[in-house]
């Protein structure tokens, strides 16, 4: 359900800050258990198990990274063998024509090129980057979730939220504060 | 007994009472503060420069005069050009060895140096790449090397090294430049929410691209960076092979041999982490990092200093040995007329004692805490391997398998000029990356502090490798 952003003032939804990464883990487990699914956790550094935690799995960025590598190799050889065996023939030093083993290093270097461009433009584009405004950061003490602060926010738009016991499963787990958050 | 060692060296990567606030500060004070670089960076950057004003000035002449202002001619049609590329890019192998094979290999150590590491592999790529394309004597024509469709229907010729050259050194450059970037991004996030000044929210804020630090945004960053890393590997280590390739595909005495390859990649990153010492040493004393690059960094990077230098040294011996025992003459005539004894002599002892006998004294504990002793070993190295790449550049063209060849190299005047101005433009930008972005990779080192939970044991397991 897409927000009406003819409406300025809406609920985006509700968001836990914490001190420590464990709690947010805890949180984040308990919320998942209760059922609630538009979440997501905010914090300086990658956690490992956070995902898991969540229930977040998205594996699109290796498979692109594989796909764009198979065209990179694919690309730079068939230039290769294009320019060196069709469009312009010449014979060097008696080497064959399609010279594999000199063709390797070209070849090899467009993998890795087309592999690591689809890896970091991949990573934004999944991830919806760049992307200058977010309602979660109108949440409160949202800055320091680049610094010291780790932070779980469930949405309004979650099929069964609560603003309650969204409420007393922060709390629970160690929430410092938890706040409304608006679009 | 290497606990007992272990204690005398001040074993935390990240050392005093520090919370996740106080590693911010400490990093990003360098940007945030501007008024924390005094005098020292004025003129260090003054001297940077001047030196690319000689840089320039080079250039320029070099454009308008042709290549001839160099000392290069037949038969060393190869000089300083050559020299100070490889030299160049050799010193940014160092950065990509830091960040991605010690991430793959889960060297957590590494977060604290990797981010300036990155920083002068890209630098150093920059000055590298400026010589292959001014050698072409017409840089304007530079392009001629990519294959595009042109109206004399002709294509690059892929079976020659200078052409998986040209395609290794510009991915190298690419490949570094993108993982460099991305890596700044959460760091570039955590400057816009620390900057209270407009300019810096607005500049930090646009290069964060808004990153909020989202869980599912770090779990596709961490299986990109994780893939960078492992894409990176790889390349590296092909791009010093290809190099030597430009050497070792021909027939020339001297670079004919299959150990190019690997012993081209040690002595790589063997410069570049001398060059890393080089510059983290001060950067950490004057600008209160010893906290984030303790000792114990600088004591694991001195011993990956003498394990490649080892291998760089077993790389001399065994040229050497096989100038010998290929039977070749002209590979022996080259190692006891132009290497042992002759004109050039001195440059390659000079080299023997710099890369060779100098490093050695790592082997000693103490002088891998010793900081003036670390940083006269580095500049040997560095210097080391400068000569290495003279030793085999010149002294080989010069000594051939024809009467003809037999004419000595000299540099000349603008060959110098220019030299000692890409160590300028490296100053440079060293220092407009010291003072505007963050030299130390503050998610990184938090993440690392975060696994450390400030106690011994963790720390010993993150170590565990060591």
């Amino acid at each position: 359900m897409a927000h009406d952003w003819s409406d300025p003032s809406g609920l985006w939804g509700l968001v836990g800050e914490f001190e420590k990464p464990e709690d947010l883990m805890k949180a984040a487990e308990a919320a998942k258990h209760k059922g609630f699914r538009k979440m997501d956790a905010y914090s300086p550094f990658p956690i490992h198990g956070l995902s898991e935690a969540i229930g977040f799995r998205d594996n699109r960025v290796p498979w692109t990274v594989f796909i764009f590598g198979l065209i990179g190799v694919t690309c730079g050889y068939s230039l290769e063998y294009y320019t060196a065996v069709i469009d312009y023939p010449m014979n060097v030093g008696g080497r064959p024509l399609n010279s594999v083993p000199a063709f390797i290093p070209v070849a090899y270097e467009a993998t890795i090129l087309c592999a690591a461009f689809s890896a970091a433009i991949g990573m934004f584009v999944y991830n919806k980057l760049p992307k200058p405004y977010h309602p979660i950061f109108n949440a409160k003490n949202f800055e320091r979730a680049t610094q010291d602060r780790f932070f779980l926010a469930v949405e309004a738009e979650d099929p069964v939220y609560d603003a309650k016991v969204i409420e007393k499963v922060m709390k629970d787990n160690g929430a410092v504060e938890v706040s409304e958050c608006d679009y | 007994m290497a606990k007992v060692q272990d204690r005398k060296l001040n074993d935390l990567l990240i050392t005093g009472d520090q919370t996740y606030t106080s590693i911010d500060s400490s990093v990003d004070r360098l940007i945030l503060n501007q008024k924390l670089h005094g005098k020292g960076w004025n003129i260090l950057f003054l001297i940077g420069i001047s030196l690319t004003g000689l840089l320039g000035v080079s250039i320029f002449w070099l454009l308008y005069q042709g290549i001839g202002i160099w000392g290069n001619n037949v038969p060393s049609a190869w000089g300083f050009d050559i020299i100070n590329f490889v030299w160049w890019i050799g010193i940014g192998h160092a950065g990509t060895l830091i960040s991605a094979i010690l991430l793959l290999m889960r060297q957590q150590w590494r977060n604290s140096i990797n981010r300036f590491a990155e920083a002068m592999t890209i630098f150093a790529v920059m000055c590298a790449g400026l010589y292959p394309i001014l050698h072409t004597g017409r840089p304007w024509n530079a392009y001629w090397l990519f294959p595009y469709p042109n109206i004399l229907a002709m294509w690059p010729q892929f079976r020659s090294p200078l052409m998986w050259d040209v395609a290794a050194v510009s991915t190298y450059f690419s490949v570094s430049a993108v993982f460099w970037f991305v890596g700044l991004i959460p760091d570039f996030a955590t400057l816009r929410d620390k900057s209270t000044n407009k300019y810096g929210k607005v500049i930090f804020g646009t290069l964060a691209m808004g990153w909020r630090g989202s869980n599912q945004h770090w779990h596709r960053y961490e299986q990109m960076y994780l893939l960078l890393a492992g894409l990176s590997t790889p390349l590296v280590l092909s791009v010093h092979s290809i190099v030597s390739f430009d050497f070792a595909i021909s027939i020339v005495p001297g670079w004919n041999v299959t150990v190019f390859p690997p012993y081209f990649v040690a002595g790589a990153v063997f410069a570049g982490f001398a060059m890393v010492m080089t510059w983290g040493l001060p950067l950490r004393k004057f600008y209160n990092l010893k906290h984030l690059i303790t000792d114990r960094h600088i004591d694991w990077m001195c011993k990956i200093t003498l394990a490649t230098g080892l291998i760089v040294f077993y790389g001399y011996l065994l040229e050497i040995f096989y100038s010998w025992y290929s039977g070749n003459f002209y590979e022996f005539k080259l190692l006891m007329k132009t290497r042992f004894t002759g004109i050039y002599a001195p440059m390659y002892w000079l080299l023997i004692f710099c890369n060779g006998i100098a490093p050695q004294i790592f082997w000693v504990p103490k002088y891998r805490r010793h900081e003036p002793t670390i940083i006269v070993v580095c500049f040997l190295i560095s210097v080391g391997m400068w000569l290495e790449r003279f030793v085999i550049i010149p002294m080989s063209l010069t000594n051939n398998y024809l009467p003809s060849s037999d004419k000595p190299y000299y540099p000349s005047f603008w060959d110098v000029a220019m030299f000692t101005g890409t160590i300028g433009l490296f100053i440079t930008l060293m220092m407009l990356f010291i003072r505007f972005l963050p030299v130390i990779n503050i998610f990184e080192v938090k993440d690392l502090f975060y696994k450390m939970g400030g106690k011994k044991e963790i720390v010993e397991e993150v170590g565990a490798n060591s």
